[in-house]
């Protein structure tokens, strides 16, 4: 490696602007010293041979960093113009969505990603290369000042000392009691002293230069905790509807896990049944219009033997529980939250077998809306056939009754009516309030007569093994953020040249601070306190 | 000095650019589906409208058209004729067709069936469960399934006659 020798002796690696040892300028700078990195070489600077190099030292540069952050930054608020594709209507087509609503940028919006901007491509690499400048800023920086705090000698060169921005040079006679006194105060403060010769380094708080390399290890560690999520496994993140009643698979569990519903919950605050202290605020809102709580009380259930979907599973009870928001129900690492909920949808319907004119009834069918009967025998030769079944009744753009889906939001039937004056049977086209006779006057109707309802909750399936790992990278990204924020690297030099005593001290922040402390330490003693040289040239 | 330098960097650089490749390829470049092309195709058990158990499994040697599909969904209507004229040619060359109904109501299935006169085994996905294992996201989503249980594609979207008869080539026996 090329070299370059102090005329202290010291052997400093090549692009070095103040020697490690002795801190003499070894390039011209200007008449104060900048202390970043001690002026120490960053080597990514002065090597340039390979492609690899290139690339380190692109990467090296804390402008390319603060770029990458800015266009982060940029990107990251023009996906707030228009909606994410998860808040658009679920069932129409993206690609039509932005177009349709948003016109010429829109279209370019979902181009480009912007509709899903966290799952794009370009994005995800902004913030690997983010992560990668994180990377190599730091080792380009830190390992030159390690080596160049190591190396600092006490006996400072008289050029470094004299263009640090707090600098006395004063003639000062040699009083060892005076020279105790700064010691003592100095170590009192909490400063480690090294002496050499009769000249002094004081140094307190050098763990503080870490702060940021440290707080750049916890952001790595929370970017590899949220790149494992992509691994398979690792991250479960999944939702179900479930009806009251029903016993469902959980999604996300392989077939594992079933879940049954046994009540949804909706709760209001009322006036009458709260304690009196918080009548004033139910006045204030609403009585029955704030939230109280939201729960679904469920039982899970694990598959006994082999998993083949789809086939009646055997099921093993685990526990009851009670899911509300913030209490979700864990096993097995799964956690199942409270996120939404249906209130009142159709279960079944009930009609009576009618006649049109006496309004005698014959019989009462109950249609159950997820899984209605093909027939529904009333005896004494009274019978309905149910013909079709429309759970989410409208009628298509050629005028046919069809489904929406298979939520019974607005069930519609086509009934086939037998009675005995009536053998092949009367068909009637019944919805909610509509019933269409399409062969012709009708004898019979179904008159309705009956609805019941039940609730319907929707909860979050989560299974997440990264949790941790961001929470540790959470964790040393603080220590490093209050490591360097809490604590001041301050040093304070003094030298004796001859008749002479230099004084000189820097700190890495808080330079008030660092002046309040040095005028108690040399108050009544012959030292002349240092003079900020940079308000001297303002 | 140099030389370790030199390998150092590539090494870092290296590391780092596997684990964004890794990334930024399983994110965008693969389905995030719990089943892709070249998995072998799930089991299921599910029940056909006449009653019959319908197995994946015993369909082993003969290429599967596994066709997931809602009466409310208009591409499904759509491709479900020219299924069912494809079905009528491939059947004798060992390709069969499961249409998986997303777990509607018998009647309304029936009534589905009937009115496009399907010849092949529909059967009803009662409790979400083949769909879960399917990580069935749009309708209509068809699994072609080869002889050995391989998938070999996954089709989403409506398919035109020529495409049915196209992916029933590709599984033929």
């Amino acid at each position: 490696m090329e070299q370059v020798k102090c005329e202290c002796g010291h052997v400093n690696p090549i692009g070095t602007v103040l020697c490690e040892a002795c801190g003499k300028p070894l390039e011209e700078v200007p008449a104060l010293l900048d202390m970043r990195y001690e002026g120490s070489a960053r080597r990514s600077q002065t090597y340039n041979k390979t492609i690899i190099d290139k690339i380190w030292n692109f990467f090296s540069s804390v402008k390319v960093g603060v770029w990458l952050i800015v266009i982060t930054l940029v990107a990251s608020a023009i996906g707030t113009i228009y909606p994410q594709q998860m808040y658009i209507p679920p069932t129409v087509s993206p690609a039509e969505y932005y177009e349709q609503q948003y016109g010429l940028l829109g279209k370019w919006y979902y181009a480009l990603g912007f509709h899903d901007l966290y799952s794009s491509w370009w994005y995800m690499l902004l913030i690997a290369l983010i992560g990668v400048s994180l990377v190599i800023c730091s080792l380009d920086r830190v390992v030159p000042l390690y080596r160049a705090l190591n190396n600092q000698r006490v006996t400072r060169n008289e050029q470094f000392l004299q263009r640090q921005r707090l600098f006395s040079r004063a003639k000062v006679k040699h009083d060892e009691t005076a020279f105790r006194n700064v010691v003592d105060k100095l170590t009192k403060r909490g400063y480690r002293v090294r002496e050499e010769n009769g000249n002094i380094l004081a140094e307190k708080g050098r763990f503080s230069r870490w702060g940021p390399y440290v707080n750049h290890i916890g952001l790595i560690i929370f970017l590899i905790g949220a790149m494992l999520r992509f691994v398979p496994g690792m991250y479960v993140d999944e939702s179900m509807w479930i009806r009251e009643g029903e016993i469902k698979e959980i999604p996300g569990t392989n077939g594992k896990y079933f879940l049954e519903n046994k009540k949804f919950i909706f709760e209001v605050y009322e006036k009458e049944k709260e304690k009196e202290a918080f009548q004033a605020a139910i006045d204030r809102v609403g009585s029955g219009m704030m939230a109280k709580n939201y729960q679904t009380d469920v039982v899970l259930y694990e598959r006994v033997g082999p998993v083949v979907a789809g086939e009646e599973p055997k099921l093993k009870k685990i526990k009851s529980f009670s899911i509300r928001v913030n209490e979700p129900l864990k096993h097995d690492h799964y956690a199942l939250y409270q996120v939404d909920f249906k209130l009142d949808e159709l279960k079944s319907m009930s009609f009576h077998f009618t006649d049109k004119e006496t309004n005698k009834s014959f019989g009462t069918i109950t249609v159950d809306l997820i899984q209605p009967e093909k027939e529904y025998d009333l005896g004494n030769g009274y019978k309905v056939q149910l013909l079709s079944y429309f759970p989410d009744f409208y009628f298509d753009e050629n005028g046919n009754p069809n489904t929406r889906s298979k939520v019974p939001n607005n069930p519609a039937f086509v009934f086939k009516m037998f009675a005995p004056d009536r053998p092949k049977g009367e068909v009637s086209f019944t919805a909610i309030r509509q019933t269409i006779e399409p062969l012709g006057n009708n004898k019979y109707k179904m008159a309705f007569a009956n609805i019941e309802t039940r609730n319907v909750s929707a909860l979050t399936v989560r299974r997440d093994f990264t949790l941790w790992i961001l929470g540790v990278g959470g964790a040393i990204f603080m220590i490093g953020l209050i490591q360097g924020m809490y604590w001041n690297h301050r040093r304070v030099w003094i030298r004796r040249m001859n008749d002479e005593v230099l004084v000189a001290a820097h700190t890495n922040k808080n330079w008030f601070g660092l002046k309040k402390e040095l005028e108690g330490i040399f108050k009544d003693t012959p030292f002349v306190m240092p003079i900020d040289q940079a308000d001297k040239r303002s | 000095m140099k030389e370790k330098r030199f390998w150092l960097r590539t090494v870092i650089l290296a590391i780092m650019l596997a684990a964004i490749g890794y990334t930024i390829y399983s994110n965008v470049f693969v389905e995030k589906k719990a089943i892709q092309v070249g998995d072998s195709a799930p089991d299921f058990v599910l029940t056909d409208l006449n009653g019959n158990k319908i197995q994946l499994s015993d369909y082993r040697g003969k290429g599967v058209f596994l066709n997931f599909w809602g009466t409310w969904c208009k591409p499904c209507e759509k491709e479900m004729p020219h299924i069912n004229s494809q079905y009528n040619v491939y059947k004798n060359e060992g390709v069969e067709v499961i249409a998986v109904n997303v777990g509607e109501a018998k009647v309304t299935v029936q009534t589905f069936v009937d009115r496009f006169q399907l010849t092949f085994p529909v059967v009803i996905d009662q409790q979400d469960q083949v769909m879960n294992a399917y990580d069935i996201n749009p309708l209509p989503t068809t699994f072609l399934i080869d002889k050995d249980g391989k998938i070999v594609d996954i089709i989403t979207g409506t398919m035109t006659e020529e495409d049915v008869k196209k992916y029933m080539e590709r599984i033929k026996p």
